[in-house]
């Protein structure tokens, strides 16, 4: 296997882009990336994308994108991996380079939200849990965390405040990201007075609908040595696991099993430690969500998830600092583009390019994305090469 | 919209808890298998699942499926059933402040939703609190 | 003897008062509550039908009998409410309690009388040997217009007799039906609520079909008003049944396990079904007891029952009827009364 780098990365600006359509802002990130990368051709394309059949009814993605990024004829396919989607594209890509099939490779991640009604949003995310034997019985993704964020305060008194304060620390720290959806600063007695939508989870518990795409472009590492004029970021390694689908198949729903052990992988493969770690983009779809993250990837004990972050121990400038891009709270969570919008994150903080929300010395980043209730997870570990 | 087969396969579940016992180690599954996720093997015997229960973690969704626009707010649970399989349905008959973890439930036979005016009425299984 | 081997009720925990009602429409709740001896009634939760209500009443019997589901040879359901107008609900009702596929399913329909109608042809195959047990039940969610006399009755429940020849709680004695063509009560093909006839429901409906056929079953039975521990009429409303049984020469105590309305409101098929059901809770061996059914359209079947010793064996063995009018019950305001009933339109 040769070892890969990031050598571009692709951002937009993410929110309720209704201008825009899908192909418009996949084609704004991909050509972002390009630009970045300063390539001047592309060998293949992954695009991580959820579910564009139900939200724009476009199937087809690798074919129809290609073609308006300019790049056809070349091999371009769609990844779906639920919310994970974008990890997983990202994976493929970085296969695709590790194995020597390919020398430029573009991973994109898109997700166009706001052409269906909120009512269709919730049922396309629905189909990313056990469509017979959760979703029939009336169930929706909040309502899901929402009972793990129960199990969890039970077992391991998480308070309702801990939960608040994974949002408000990723407000804080998505009002530094000009990419962000929310720039604004939120308080804890606004999360937890903010309208209900699941009990306990209230609509400041959870990440929004968001149009949004992200992307980068992985090469050889010699490759980018020679040709890169940015910091060179490597991909130290690249890992994926999967779960029941349905979180009453778990033997624990307070525990993301599938993040545990994609990253029991992802440290041994590296060569890493939790304690290594500079920072981590983590799936913090809803706030229980980056608490059961954070333990599982073992940036805290089992349980102190909460605790961690009410203490500051996850904020830029503490101990191990999370989602300083924002999150998915902040910074939006068009489902299939996250797990790349996380790489693009952890590349500009580990070339030291994040600005006022960059955090201090910064040398190895993670990236953990996951599909529904971390049915599936993706974990990357990057490192300045 | 799907076609009635897909709900009408699922019926030996949904209304009578049909699940598979693995001949293997014993283990249940709820719905049945091909595969034990336990030990690997592939044969099971059907057996019906208890119907009570308890609690074992809730929420009340406030904004739900627009298949569930009408029924809204309701509550929903894991079930962990008598002999140790869990489940997952709406907790009826209960309001959201009677709700508690470890609460004692027994499964009854309710109409989970209808596939609008003209479609299919489709049944299943939900919790309700024992109050004896 | 042919007779019932198990028997179950259910009713839903919602009750909405009189009271409720009559203060939307602006009328004289003590009118209903004095002049129709009605209280309260049950309302089915939005996720309660005729055959969710079968299938739970069904279960509740299967308890008692204490019988494999498989041997069960026939499903009856008489309702006015089937929830489907094509699609049958008995097959539902056997799959759900696994009565299928080796069964024989019917749905009925005669105004309030289709549960015993359902349980006359039930108890007929078992006494010709067609068939070791039959399962008939008798349920509604009977609706009522806004503002009709009706919406102080209409209330949903459910009972479920299986019958058999081993182990019979309840012998059938005698039976008898009368029966004539009388527009007191009638619901056309498409219209939501039901029309009556007024007064005409009265004299020359209710009151003439259950007295033809109750005098009849004493006369072949041989038996006098006294020989019964416990009478059941159809109770459209508490007053009828009341009049009626005075009327046929029976005492108020005769008709009081049995008379279920003013606290559960008339739930069509199966009114005296589970007035029958709650006899059966606290019987005693060697008890006569007379049911005698109406419904609109109109008939009445009757049905003389002879408690045997088995039935202190099963009372326990499900919940009682009782249980579901008393327990748990939840007063709704007549807003959600409307929701419940869906008798509010929705936005698509």
């Amino acid at each position: 296997m040769r070892d890969v780098a990031v050598i571009g990365i692709g951002m937009i600006k993410w929110g309720e882009l209704w201008e825009k359509s899908l192909r418009t802002i996949f084609v704004e990130a991909a050509l972002n990336a390009i630009d970045d990368a300063g390539v001047d051709h592309i060998d293949s394309m992954y695009v991580g994308c959820m579910s564009s059949g139900l939200f724009v009814g476009q199937e087809h993605l690798g074919a129809l994108l290609a073609d308006y990024l300019g790049i056809a004829p070349v091999s371009a396919v769609r990844v779906e991996s639920a919310c994970a989607s974008g990890g997983a594209a990202f994976r493929q890509g970085f296969i695709e380079v590790a194995s020597g099939m390919s020398d430029i490779v573009l991973v994109g991640g898109v997700e166009k939200m706001t052409d269906v009604s909120g009512g269709g949003a919730t049922f396309a995310l629905s189909t990313a849990a056990d469509q017979e034997y959760e979703v029939y019985n009336g169930v929706t993704f909040p309502g899901l965390y929402a009972m793990m964020a129960r199990a969890h305060m039970e077992r391991y008194g998480t308070t309702r405040k801990q939960l608040a304060q994974v949002a408000v620390k990723n407000h804080e720290n998505g009002s530094k990201n000009p990419h962000a959806q929310f720039q604004m600063k939120i308080t804890v007695d606004q999360v937890i007075n903010s309208v209900m939508i699941a009990d306990p989870l209230t609509i400041l518990d959870c990440s929004p609908i968001t149009d949004g795409a992200a992307a980068a472009i992985l090469c050889p590492l010699e490759v980018a040595r020679k040709i890169s004029k940015k910091p060179v970021v490597k991909v130290k390694s690249s890992s994926a696991a999967t779960d029941s689908i349905a979180i009453h198949q778990r033997k624990d729903i307070t525990h993301l099993q599938a993040a545990e052990d994609a990253a029991a992988k992802a440290y041994k493969l590296a060569g890493v430690e939790p304690s290594d770690v500079d920072l981590a983009e983590v799936h913090d779809c809803f706030t229980i969500a980056e608490i059961c993250a954070i333990e599982a990837l073992g940036f805290v004990e089992k349980g102190k998830g909460g605790s961690a972050t009410e203490a500051g121990e996850t904020a830029i400038g503490g101990r191990i600092p999370i989602n300083p891009s924002g999150g998915l709270k902040a910074k939006g969570h068009p489902v299939g583009a996250t797990g790349v919008a996380q790489i693009c994150e952890v590349v500009t903080q580990l070339r030291g390019d994040a600005g006022e929300r960059q955090v201090e010395n910064a040398r190895i980043g993670l990236t953990q994305n996951m599909g529904g209730t971390c049915a599936s997870c993706v974990v990357h570990i990057l490192e300045v090469a | 919209m799907s076609t009635s087969a897909r709900y009408w396969r699922e019926i030996p579940q949904r209304y009578r808890l049909e699940a598979g016992k693995c001949s293997g180690c014993g283990a249940i599954w709820f719905p049945p298998r091909l595969v034990c996720k336990e030990c690997g093997k592939r044969e099971f015997e059907v057996v019906n699942l208890p119907d009570r229960g308890k609690v074992q973690t809730f929420t009340v969704i406030r904004v739900p499926p627009s298949e569930f626009c009408d029924q809204a707010p309701y509550a929903l649970g894991v079930i962990e059933l008598e002999n140790g399989v869990l489940l997952q349905c709406q907790i009826a008959d209960c309001s959201p402040d009677e709700l508690s973890v470890g609460m004692p439930v027994r499964i009854e036979f309710r109409k989970i939703k209808e596939e609008g005016e003209a479609g299919i009425i489709c049944y299943g299984y939900k919790a309700v609190p024992v109050r004896e | 003897m042919a007779g019932i081997v198990g028997y179950g009720a259910y009713a839903p925990r919602y009750r909405i008062k009189v009271e409720e009602i009559a203060k939307v429409w602006g009328t004289d709740a003590e009118s209903y509550k004095r002049g129709l001896r009605l209280e309260e009634k049950s309302v089915p939760g939005l996720d309660q039908d005729v055959i969710t209500m079968s299938v739970e009443a069904a279960r509740n019997a299967l308890k008692r009998a204490r019988i494999d589901p498989k041997k069960i040879g026939a499903v009856y359901i008489g309702s006015e409410s089937h929830p489907y107008a094509v699609k049958p609900s008995g097959t539902v009702v056997g799959e759900a309690i696994g009565a299928t596929p080796d069964v024989h399913c019917a749905d009925f329909e005669f105004a309030c009388k289709a549960g015993t109608e359902g349980m006359f042809v039930a108890l007929g195959l078992i006494e010709a040997g067609k068939m070791e047990y039959a399962l008939a039940i008798g349920a509604d969610t009977s609706q009522g217009a806004p503002s009709d006399a009706l919406e102080y009755s209409t209330a949903a429940g459910a009972a479920a007799f299986i019958f058999g020849t081993k182990d019979v709680i309840a012998e059938v004695t005698h039976t008898f039906s009368y029966m004539t063509d009388t527009p007191d009560f009638w619901r056309r093909e498409y219209m939501h609520y039901p029309r009556h006839a007024g007064r005409f429901t009265g004299a020359p409906a209710y009151f003439k079909h259950i007295k033809g056929a109750a005098k009849a079953i004493m006369e072949i039975s041989g038996k006098k008003p006294e020989d019964f521990a416990h009478v059941v009429f159809h109770q459209p409303n508490g007053k009828f049944p009341t009049t009626v049984g005075k009327q046929l020469g029976f005492k108020p105590q005769q008709l009081e396990t049995g008379l279920l309305c003013p606290r559960l409101g008339n739930t069509y098929s199966g009114s005296s079904p589970m007035g029958l059901t709650a006899v059966l809770d606290v019987a005693k061996p060697g008890e006569e007891i007379l049911m005698v059914s109406y419904g609109s359209g109109a008939g009445s079947d009757a049905f003389i029952y002879r408690i045997t010793e088995k039935i202190t064996e099963v009372q326990g063995l499900a919940p009682k009827t009782t249980d579901y009018l008393d327990r748990n019950k939840v007063y709704i305001d007549y807003g959600t009364y409307a929701k419940l009933r869906k008798k509010i339109r929705m936005g698509e």
